[in-house]
């Protein structure tokens, strides 16, 4: 069965070419207008608005909640006050990402957690005798995305929490006559915010932002905008990056949070001040060394893409998937050092760029390396650079 | 710091704050050479420049777009690190005089679809039409991307260069060397009745075969016009447009950074008068004022009459170039009439929708209208009902008007340089209401969204920016005056008769348009020669 989302009736009224793919069994667009890059420019440069309601949500709520997701995330969520939301991810006993998501702190004891993938099951087996409960509020909830840098001006208009709203924060707010969360939240790399309500005012909350939104030009975007917009912001996708640990046959499949460029959650992890489920297989992974990858951006030669498909009589493409995902990356002497998992050209960079794996000791910034891909038919490469990420990332977003 | 150098001496003197003229310094400033840019006005761009002329509205108040900008340039000189940022024109919106409209955008089955709607026929022939077309640019883009070799030069190299030439044209095949002739010789009018029957597609087609230039789509000639705009791509699409942000404005003030950031440095308010000589070679520029600027490398990016027969004495050149200049047509026939609007206008056929107006809007319906239009001015008026550029480009870049409102700048033409029997002092207003009447046939109501109008007449193209007669392309786009002829024969590699002395607008190859092409081959030139 698919579902649809709170916004839907009124969002599948815009959305001019009924193209939609199916995320997680619900409809989500894949464009509105005949132009995805129009909407991705609508984030870049003005306001954009997106439905984010397919993603899981569960409530966290008694007073274990904080102690069953300090030993089951990432990130240490006892740093995170109410009022605050941390982007984190959760591992399995090895030590491998199964997810990522944002958990909001609503309460000492009251949180609510996202998913790009269901996961009531593992949060409660690791609730077992603890004094809390789960509860799956998908349904209950639309999140609409507002996200670009006139978000701010276009949503104080009608929540002016959000003119003082600062980067990861959240707070209660009314729209529309609504309660709802407004969180600075996004998955864009922008200035952006996140409107969580309840669906059956959803729509509501929908209209108010669209007419607010209306003097600066606002527009829905879909999920092809959207994949430009968070690989510049250097964001992993589960089952694009990696895949959930515990389903998957190989482990070749599977990333650590360090490999996966999460490195930056661990504090606390290499000298065992801080448990979590994997946490002593990736302390041993961090005290040994035995990462097998590091993630890293890539970005192309630009003059060496165009040579390439010029030479062989073809207009260089400079399209949202000129490659396909995967294409290896390859040392100086041909070897396999690597892979891309995301790669995309950037608007606002210019550039082919891209969001790849390679062996450790290769991901120094600067680094350069060949990026396997077929031109007329023919297999060959072209010039790399590693780099960090970020590849966009404005002042705006978190200031 | 101290300098090793006074003050007023420098490795190269740009002359002229264009876009070319900055791209140019920008290279040879990154190639270590101490630049000075000099321009005559308060702020640099020539004629792409933004001015805000009402609190929080910025108009393009000549130059509007950007497309043939050439891609290597924006990574050669880093511009994105310096704020560059092309909006995409989503589309592309014409109507076609009976209420109805084409619209095209960015998905090639859809632009199908609405091509069937008009016409079945001309669905097929639009692809066809396109592929013909990106072959053609294929086979020319070398050309394009290279100084014309010099056919009667004496240095072995010349040998060479023409020889590339004569192996890149032999390996063209023969329907696009053909095509490629009859767009560089024939009208836009005979090319597209090749392909289509609908008129108002076959219009639609036509309106970039007459930009900037004194043809109608039905001289010969117009074909080469289309084909040069055709040369443009921006991310990767041939023939795409976008605007930038903030304007084209914003582009000259991405590319002043730029050139800052190598070591430029940019005097405003500086015009120059003549450039020194010495014994047969340039030394340096004498400003208005007196003050003297020295450098053994001087570069006008200013257009051919001014580069040869303002800046330096003619009588120091060959005959055949001072006649050649003095023969180059530059006859301006476009004019800009820009709005601030309290809306967005409504087409009757597309109300509720801002979809439109996301790009070009063309009123030029048929091929017959634009060269109606182009017949007053053989006679020395303008247009009664004139062809419009339009672009509402506050749709795509929210920052250009107050929130609700918009801006809105309009190429109009013909509006032939020389009046006849009137001149544009007098004509201004007259002019405006009638591009704005014709506006207000295909969007009733428009005249009420109306809260400013700039008219820029040819004659105030020239006097702001110092382009000759206004043309839009320091010297028109024609046979005769492009490639090898480009400003002169035997002077189209950058170089003049004067040593030391270049020249890098866009009245050199290829040519006009917000494009850096001859800004950068230039700078190849002088660093060339330097190394020698």
């Amino acid at each position: 069965m698919i579902r649809t989302t709170p916004f839907h009736p009124r969002l599948s009224e815009l959305n001019d070419q009924h193209l939609f793919t199916h995320w997680q069994g619900t409809l989500s667009p894949l464009r509105y207008s005949h132009a995805p890059k129009h909407e991705y420019f609508a984030v870049r440069n003005g306001v954009g608005v997106f439905d984010t309601s397919p993603l899981y949500k569960y409530a966290v709520t008694g007073p274990d909640a904080e102690k069953l997701l300090s030993g089951a995330l990432v990130r240490d969520i006892r740093t995170c006050r109410p009022g605050q939301a941390h982007y984190t991810a959760w591992c399995d006993d090895r030590g491998y990402v199964m997810h990522d998501g944002v958990v909001f702190r609503h309460a000492t004891d009251e949180f609510l957690l996202t998913a790009g993938r269901p996961a009531l099951s593992w949060f409660q087996e690791l609730a077992t005798g603890l004094r809390v409960e789960l509860e799956d509020v998908t349904e209950a909830y639309g999140m609409l995305a507002v996200q670009g840098p006139r978000s701010r001006a276009a949503l104080a208009t009608v929540a002016p929490e959000a003119e003082t709203l600062g980067y990861f924060d959240h707070v209660p707010a009314k729209l529309a006559g609504a309660a709802v969360t407004l969180s600075r939240t996004g998955y864009t790399g922008d200035l952006g915010f996140e409107i969580t309500v309840a669906a059956d005012d959803a729509v509501d909350v929908l209209d108010a932002v669209l007419d607010a939104g209306r003097p600066h030009s606002i527009r829905p975007f879909g999920e092809e905008a959207l994949m430009t917009l968070r690989i510049e912001a250097g964001l992993p996708l589960v089952d694009v990056e990696w895949h959930d640990a515990r389903l998957t046959l190989s482990d070749a499949d599977c990333v650590t949070p360090k490999e996966l460029g999460l490195g930056w959650m661990l504090r606390g992890v290499r000298d065992g001040s801080r448990r979590f489920v994997g946490s002593e297989a990736i302390r041993r992974e961090l005290v040994d060394g035995t990462s097998r990858w590091a993630t890293t951006g890539i970005v192309v030669d630009a003059d060496d893409w165009d040579r390439l498909y010029r030479e062989a009589g073809l207009f260089p493409p400079k399209s949202p998937h000129p490659l396909p995902y995967e294409s290896m990356i390859l040392d100086e002497g041909g070897t396999e050092v690597g892979y891309c998992t995301s790669f995309v050209y950037s608007p606002v960079l210019q550039r082919h760029i891209g969001i790849a794996r390679v062996r450790p000791d290769l991901a120094a910034a600067g680094t350069e390396l060949r990026l396997e891909l077929a031109v007329n038919h023919h297999n060959t490469t072209v010039r790399i650079a590693t780099t960090p990420m970020p590849f966009f990332e404005p002042d705006r977003k978190k200031s | 710091m101290s300098s090793p150098h006074s003050r007023h001496e420098y490795d190269a003197i740009v002359v002229g704050g264009g876009h070319n003229g900055l791209t140019h310094a920008a290279y040879l400033a990154k190639a270590g050479l101490r630049t000075l840019v000099l321009e005559k006005n308060d702020l640099v761009g020539g004629a792409a420049i933004t001015e805000e002329l009402m609190p929080g509205f910025s108009f393009t108040t000549f130059s509007y777009a950007l497309s043939l900008l050439r891609p290597e340039i924006i990574h050669e000189l880093d511009l994105v690190k310096h704020g560059f940022l092309p909006l995409m024109m989503p589309s592309s919106f014409h109507p076609t005089g009976d209420g109805d409209y084409l619209l095209f955008g960015d998905d090639h089955a859809q632009n199908l679809q609405e091509v069937r709607r008009h016409s079945p026929r001309d669905a097929d022939a639009y692809e066809r039409y396109h592929r013909d077309l990106d072959r053609v640019c294929q086979a020319i883009r070398p050309l394009f991307d290279s100084p014309p070799p010099n056919l009667w030069g004496t240095d072995p190299e010349d040998a060479v260069d023409v020889k590339w030439l004569l192996d890149h044209l032999g390996g063209i095949d023969r329907k696009t060397m053909h095509d490629t002739v009859r767009l560089l010789t024939g009208s836009a009018q005979d090319w597209l009745d090749d392909y289509f029957e609908h008129e108002a597609i076959k219009g639609y087609h036509a309106s970039s075969s007459i930009i900037g230039s004194k043809v109608g789509p039905m001289s010969p000639g117009s074909g080469l016009v289309l084909l040069f705009h055709k040369m443009g791509e921006h991310d990767g699409h041939l023939g795409s447009w976008a605007f930038h942000k903030g304007g084209n404005g914003g582009f000259t003030q991405v590319l002043a950074r730029a050139a800052q950031a190598y070591g430029a440095e940019i005097r405003l308010a500086a015009p120059v008068t003549s450039v020194i000589t010495t014994d047969g070679r340039a030394v340096g520029v004498a400003l208005e004022d007196g003050t003297e600027f020295r450098a053994p490398v001087v570069v006008s990016a200013l257009d051919p009459r001014r580069t040869f027969l303002e800046l330096v004495e003619p009588r120091e050149l060959p005959l055949d170039l001072v006649d050649n200049v003095r023969r180059m047509k530059f006859r301006g026939v476009s004019a800009k009439v820009n709005f601030a609007l309290d809306g967005l206008p409504v087409f009757p056929a597309l109300k509720d929708t801002v979809d439109h107006y996301g790009g070009f809007l063309n009123i030029g319906p048929t091929i017959e209208y634009v060269e109606k239009a182009f017949d007053a001015a053989k006679y020395g008026w303008y247009s009664e009902q004139p062809f419009i550029d339009g672009a509402i480009q506050s749709v795509v870049d929210p920052d250009m008007a107050p929130p609700g409102k918009h801006v809105m700048s309009c190429f109009v033409q013909y509006a032939p340089y020389e009046l006849r029997g009137s001149d544009w002092e007098t004509e201004r207003e007259a002019f405006g209401d009638q591009a704005q009447a014709v506006l207000e046939s295909h969007f009733p109501g428009f005249g009420d969204l109306v809260l400013h109008r700039e008219v820029v007449t040819p004659v105030d193209i020239e006097a702001r920016t110092g382009l000759t007669e206004g043309n839009i392309f320091a010297g028109e786009f024609l046979a005769p005056q492009m490639y090898f002829f480009r400003p002169a024969p035997g002077w189209s590699q950058y170089a003049t008769p004067i040593d030391g002395y270049y020249q890098c607008g866009s009245g050199t190859h290829p040519g006009g348009c917000v494009i850096g092409s001859p800004g950068k081959l230039a700078s190849q030139r002088v660093l060339r020669d330097l190394a020698r």
